[in-house]
């Protein structure tokens, strides 16, 4: 497996054998604290990669950074061929690379169809002067609105659909906002503690999602506490530790890295890795 | 107490009842649709009060004076948000609120006597839309409604502005472009995350409501001279009890919250009066009257908030103060 994404060794900052996304000397710090400060990294096309690290190991800040919500002090980086430093937020989303918020954002008090139906891409009813003619916009809205129930079927939210978002559960706006992003049609979907908070009934069918992703040629990089999940899906690993890259490899491999027990053991004596237990929390 | 009644029910139909709902529509616009805090609404009114009457008084017709006073306005929703759309939102209301001030107080010095007339202000300028008045001289009208022609005229064209703006802004609200903007007012980086350009939308709602707000100024001077004085911060927040009282999120409850408004104040006035006249209130004097039903306005905006925060005609589901 190994072998198949890195180019030599499965070390920290190896080189992939087809990288989508590769980010030099990232370095973000709040006041004296250094939350990130990643020297290389390469995140492979086409492949689930998780990241993983103790709580406060600077994963959403990093994924802030890569994704324009955040400047860092310095780093460059380059998705897809496009250099990112310095683009905002909204243009990494067009270029492809979309991602979700630890802290869900779903739009409260839009209904979930609504919700949906925001995250497609170049909609003509979005300029203002063709907003007031309906005649314009509406056989698209017809598309829009039929990819949005087949995604809403896929995470089961489609009974939903003229809630607003404000009446979901805590899992179920976790699953809108993955399946808001995915309207987007996404090159590379990033997602922040996608389980986190969902009904474990749910677990196993999101699971299966996100691979069918990969199938579709999608790349997933996601954030997650979850080992089992972390183990069940991912093809490539990388473990960060106070803002650096401490180890990377197949799931399997990293998780006997001592390296990896280190971190999550010095930062939490509790926490088990073999465990579906959460990490760090 | 017929007087009374007549009266206030009179304030259903006046151009400054509809030029408030005007107004506040705009205002809906901002901050119940995109949730951009606009303390400056008496700015853009202000804006085209006095681009009107300027341009009309310089020998221009009716049309070009209202383009001007438009290009006015959106020159002032780019000064306003340029700076201030990036930011966290109480910039813009800081921002909005003192340039109102400041605008205020340009125009009534006296060294731009010529030009904007100081603190006297304009007058006359509204000779050509006079002019063009279909409606043959004569008294129209019935019971608390009756007019002159000149009153039906400007009657006509205000409330028929208030439908096209009010249907306007419903159509606009219920495209993709209204879904962007009310994905705004919920949570601007969710909106970014998905690729949308949230400053350039923000600035685009500005500029809509800001219109309205001009197009307001325009009505509300059109029976009346333009005085300086009329565009203080007591304008804008009147706007914001408005709105409020209709629901801020809605396209109906600004026009109602209006027509609520002027009926209130009229009948509060009346009645306030007409009690001191006849000895049964004897704590206030008639010179106090004024001031109290503004305190009364104020009490009764308290007890909506409270009791009914999302407004007249606002939705339940959709309440707006908790967010
Ligand atoms: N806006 C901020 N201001 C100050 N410190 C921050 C901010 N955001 C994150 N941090 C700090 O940066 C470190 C990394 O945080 P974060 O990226 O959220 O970690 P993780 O997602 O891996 O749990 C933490 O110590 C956190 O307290
Ligand atoms: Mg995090």
């Amino acid at each position: 497996m190994a072998n198949e994404i890195a180019k030599g060794k499965a070390e920290p900052g190896c080189a992939k054998v087809d990288p989508i996304l590769v980010a030099d000397n990232v370095v973000r710090q709040f006041g004296g604290l250094t939350a990130v400060d990643v020297k290389h990294v390469e995140i492979p096309r086409g492949q689930i990669t998780a990241l993983i690290g103790p709580n406060g190991a600077g994963k959403t800040t990093f994924f802030n950074l890569l994704t324009g919500f955040d400047k860092p002090n310095s780093g460059n980086w380059v998705f897809n061929g496009k250099e990112l430093a310095g683009v905002p937020s909204f243009k990494v989303a067009r270029l492809g690379m979309v991602r979700t918020f630890q802290l869900t954002k779903a739009l409260s008090l839009l209904t979930v169809m609504e919700n949906m139906r925001l995250g497609y891409q170049n909609q003509k009813g979005e300029n203002p002067l063709a907003a007031m003619f309906r005649s314009v916009w509406k056989k698209q809205e017809q598309v829009i609105t039929e990819t949005a129930n087949e995604l809403l079927v896929r995470f089961k939210l489609d009974a939903k659909k003229d809630d607003f978002a404000a009446s979901l559960s805590g899992g179920q706006r976790k699953l809108l906002e993955m399946a808001r992003a995915l309207m987007t049609k996404p090159t590379m979907i990033m997602l922040d503690e996608p389980m986190a908070g969902v009904n474990p009934a749910l677990t196993q069918s999101l699971l299966d999602h996100i691979k069918d992703l990969k199938k579709e040629g999608m790349t997933v990089l996601f954030v997650e506490h979850d080992m089992h999940m972390v183990r069940h899906i991912s093809d490539w690993v990388i473990v960060m530790a106070e803002g650096k890259i401490v180890a990377e490899g197949p799931p399997k491999e990293v998780m006997k890295n001592p390296a990896v027990i280190d971190a999550y053991l010095g930062a939490h004596h509790d926490s088990d890795l073999g465990s579906k237990k959460k990490a760090g929390k | 107490m017929d007087q009374i009644l007549t009266n206030a029910l009179g304030e259903l139909l006046t151009p400054m009842t509809a030029a408030y709902a005007l107004a506040a529509i705009g205002l809906a616009m901002h901050f119940g649709f995109t949730g951009l805090l606009n303390f400056g609404q008496a700015a853009y009114m202000l804006v085209g009060a006095y681009a009107f009457a300027m341009s009309t008084l310089a020998g221009l017709g009716l049309i070009p004076a209202i383009l001007i006073s438009f290009a006015a306005s959106i020159v002032l929703s780019f000064i306003l948000g340029i700076p201030t759309l990036r930011l966290r939102s109480d910039y813009l209301a800081i921002v909005t609120i003192a340039a109102a001030e400041i605008m205020r107080f340009i125009v009534s010095t006296t060294g731009l006597n010529d030009v904007t007339g100081g603190p006297q202000g304009l007058s006359g300028f509204a000779r050509d839309f006079y002019a063009i008045n279909p409606f043959p001289a004569g008294e129209y009208g019935f019971w608390a409604w009756t007019m002159d022609e000149k009153g039906l005229w400007v009657r006509v064209v205000a409330w028929s502005l208030v439908i096209i703006a009010a249907l306007f802004v419903a159509k606009m609200i219920r495209s993709p472009w209204g879904r962007v903007i009310k994905g705004i007012r919920e949570d601007e980086d969710a909106v970014r995350s998905l690729g949308k350009n949230v400053y350039s939308y923000k600035m685009q709602s500005l500029i809509i409501g800001g219109m309205l707000g001009t197009l307001a100024g325009i009505v509300f001077v059109l029976p009346r001279a333009v005085q300086p004085g009329n565009f203080g911060t007591g304008l804008t927040f009147f706007i914001w009890t408005i709105l409020l009282l209709g629901g801020a999120a809605t396209v109906l409850g600004p026009i109602i919250g209006s027509m609520i408004f002027w009926v209130l104040l009229s009948l509060t006035d009346g009645l306030l009066s007409a009690g001191v006249d006849s000895g049964v209130i004897t704590f206030i004097t008639q010179n106090q009257i004024g001031g109290i039903r503004f305190m009364l306005v104020g009490l009764g905006l308290m007890l909506l908030v409270i009791f009914r925060p999302q407004g007249i005609f606002g939705n339940k589901k959709e309440l707006y103060f908790n967010g």
